[in-house]
């Protein structure tokens, strides 16, 4: 007989467990935080690979041997925030520092059929009947990291839309790690809650202004009712030395329509996973992104999306840049379940590789149990040939121009997703400034 | 070194190398010479495919260089144009009595030449308008001009686009990607007549297009022949010659010019074909 291993770390995060301050909290919490705490205890960060779908190509060890404080929060001004990342004082912005919602520093106007503000005060109060919602998407599931999310689940940001109503400002929701110079745990946690006929964008990001480690897990639970419209935008830009794994779960409604727009290229070990429900017939979804990767970064998406009634459509697309020593891993999922004829489904993943070094894992996949549906999928790891290169030089384009052009068309398809104009530069600057460093470490480029 | 610069720098033969400040003065009477010019694949032994190459363009003529698949006609064009992916192993290129051969492609391009795709790449995301804006602006920063305002190039790109007859949407998304062949060459055009080179080359650009695209060719090239342009036509039909009249047609067979002479010479070819000059090009 052989005993099984003992989860990993588990003990790392025991004692901020066991010290968190629960006077206060709704009694539902507390149970749910119990229990999630309780899965998370029985099953460790998930560092074995072989056998386990998910974590097959992400190598969780670093996450696991680093510790990290828990509980303190630091001071954080407005210029550190929107120096760091995406801003427009005309948006609603909800600010989150260290997992917890600060009233000074959000700037929220009153807008009719906008519920926006702190997590904690909507448990409080049962705002919308949070308890109704709350960890249904993500949290109870045997899944370590919205476990351990909601385990420690306090504080965050809730953003609810009335139905019918039609918000066109982008509401902002970032949560930001604040310069104590110890690595930290945080767990952000996100609701959105959009009711019927109702439309909009969210614009949520993660910045770091330490440049110690950090922990961060976050969870964003989504629910579109009927014929609700989310325009989603997701920015991840943290240091390139801590550990960002998030999770975004998404329930839509009949014809509700999410679009969401993944811009990740920060974190050490980067995660993004993401999965959409279509629950009821006629729901559309459109998960996007770009992931650009140096140095020893390893970048995970994790992307799934289950059509559970006919006549819905989804679709994933994906792109890469890839540099340096730097590792992603795109792993997309569709599962079309037996009720859901008429179903559309289509899938791709195309990365840029521009240095032996660099690795990219494609795995898109299709379940399907329905015999009437339309689905596509495919993954491609391509290069900048000579020839392409030698066409721009030809006109005069001098080769690092030359260079820094193809790889700002490769992106370009997925920059233009992002509508709004304050994000739009934002991304567009970013993007250009992670060239410069993905040349750098380029060695591939055009010799091919 | 990085492989991609290889070719431009791995010359056998030593020669005046021009620097980074090569600014030729504009005047008539410039001459492109190619003298005895042997070139092989960059990396692969035995692959010499020109054998000894003479030449000479003089200002404001328009030559045509014929030849049989494998003869060695693209080679010859984008050696010109300095591809990377060849060595020259004996031989010089001058322009107004300066070597080239050791200018990287973007500076030859910057003193005014200009070569014509045979297969333009595929370029998604790039757009045309950007892409051309970015080529005329690194022209005009090396050669010490102004750069053209947004506005004007905007007037020039669209009324450029009209004459070469690309459809507008078209040219608003990605480089060639989706691009039929004709509207490929065709964006050829829009580029040379954008740039306005001081000599142009254009490599096969009349295979694949169908009679309406070749008299668009031809109409861009009539239209900028002028005493201070020339052109290198490098065509294994003599059709594209029917609408083009070159002042010299020359014959190019197994890496060596054969036979030169008159526009009357792509009608014997057209007439007879290449064979009757094979036996030329093996005992040269």
């Amino acid at each position: 007989m052989t005993l099984a291993a003992p989860p990993t770390s588990v003990d790392k995060y025991a004692s901020a467990f066991e010290s968190l301050d629960d006077s206060g909290i709704p009694a539902w919490l507390f149970a749910i935080r119990r229990q999630a705490w309780s899965n998370f205890s029985d099953l460790g960060i998930p560092i074995k690979r072989r056998g386990n779908e998910l974590w097959k190509y992400t190598n969780l060890r670093p996450l696991a041997d680093a510790d990290f404080e828990y509980g303190r929060i630091g001071l954080v001004s407005l210029d550190q925030i929107t120096s760091k990342g995406p801003w427009d004082n005309a948006w609603d912005t909800v600010v989150v520092v260290d997992g917890n919602f600060s009233a000074q520093l959000s700037s929220l106007k009153a807008r009719p059929g906008l519920t926006a503000g702190s997590l904690a005060d909507a448990f409080a109060v049962g705002t919308d009947n949070v308890e109704s919602l709350f960890a249904t998407l993500a949290g109870r599931e045997n899944y370590a990291f919205t476990a351990l999310n909601t385990a420690f689940a306090k504080d965050g940001a809730y953003i609810g839309i009335a139905a019918d109503a039609r918000l066109e400002t982008p509401v902002h929701v970032v949560f930001v790690s604040s310069d104590l110079a110890e690595g930290r745990a945080t767990y952000p946690r996100l609701l959105i809650n959009a009711g019927e006929n109702s439309s909009v964008i969210i614009v949520e990001s993660y910045i770091n202004l330490s440049e110690s480690p950090q922990l961060t897990v976050p969870v964003t639970e989504i629910f579109a009712s009927s014929a609700a419209r989310i325009r989603h935008y997701r920015i991840q830009i943290e240091n390139e030395k801590s550990f960002h794994i998030g999770t975004t779960r998404v329930h839509q409604k009949a014809d509700s329509s999410f679009t969401s727009t993944s811009f990740a290229t920060g974190a050490s070990i980067g995660r993004n996973d993401i999965h959409t429900q279509l629950d009821e017939p006629g729901a559309e979804c459109k998960l996007h992104g770009l992931y650009m990767t140096s140095g020893q970064q390893q970048q995970d998406q994790e992307i799934s999306t289950t059509h559970a009634k006919p006549n819905c459509t989804s679709h994933q697309f994906y792109k890469g840049i890839l540099s340096g020593k730097s590792h992603a891993v795109f792993s997309g999922r569709v599962v079309v379940e037996r009720d859901a004829q008429k179903s559309v489904a289509n899938q791709k993943d195309l990365n840029l590789m521009l240095s032996r070094g660099a690795r990219i894992d494609a795995k898109p996949s299709l379940q399907i149990f329905a015999d009437d549906v339309k689905c596509a999928h495919g993954a491609t790891a391509g290069h900048v040939d000579r020839d392409t290169l030698f066409y721009l030089r030809s006109r005069g384009v001098d080769e690092e121009t030359a260079k820094a052009i193809l790889i700002r068309g490769f992106a370009d398809e997925m920059l233009d997703e992002f509508e709004p104009a304050a994000l739009r530069e934002f991304v567009e600057r970013t993007t250009d400034d992670r060239i410069a460093t993905l040349l750098a470490e380029s060695d591939i480029l055009g010799t091919i | 070194m990085p492989r991609f610069l290889a070719g431009a720098l791995a010359h056998s033969t030593s020669h005046k190398t021009l620097d980074q400040t090569f600014r030729p003065v504009a005047r008539k009477n410039k001459m492109l010479e190619i003298k005895n010019l042997r070139v092989s694949v960059l990396d692969i032994d035995d692959s010499e495919i020109l054998k000894g190459i003479n030449l000479t363009v003089k200002t404001g003529e328009v030559h045509a260089i014929m030849g049989p698949n494998g003869s060695g006609k693209s080679t010859l064009a984008n050696v010109m144009m300095g591809r990377p992916d060849y060595v020259i192993n004996e031989g010089d290129i001058l322009y107004d009595g300066e070597s080239i051969i050791n200018l990287l492609p973007e500076k030859r391009a910057h003193f005014g030449m200009f070569l014509a795709f045979q297969y333009p790449a595929e370029i998604p995301g790039v757009r045309p308008w950007q892409f051309l804006k970015a080529a005329l602006d690194a022209k005009a920063d090396s050669r010490g001009e102004e750069k053209m305002s947004v506005r004007d190039f905007s007037k020039l790109f669209d009324e450029k686009v009209a004459a070469v007859g690309i459809d507008p949407q078209l040219v608003k998304r990605s480089l060639n990607e989706g691009f039929s062949g004709g509207e490929k060459k065709r964006n050829e055009m829009l580029q040379l007549e954008v740039l306005k080179p001081e000599l142009a080359i254009l490599d096969e650009t009349d295979s694949g297009l169908d009679v309406d695209a070749l008299r668009i060719v031809a109409q861009g090239v009539n239209s900028m022949r002028s005493p201070d342009r020339s052109f290198i036509i490098v065509t294994h039909y003599q059709r594209l010659l029917n609408y083009i009249k070159p002042d010299v047609v020359h014959i190019l067979v197994k890496g060596r010019i054969v036979k030169t002479g008159g526009p009357e010479l792509a009608l014997e070819v057209e007439k007879d074909g290449y064979k009757q000059y094979a036996s030329v090009g093996a005992s040269a």
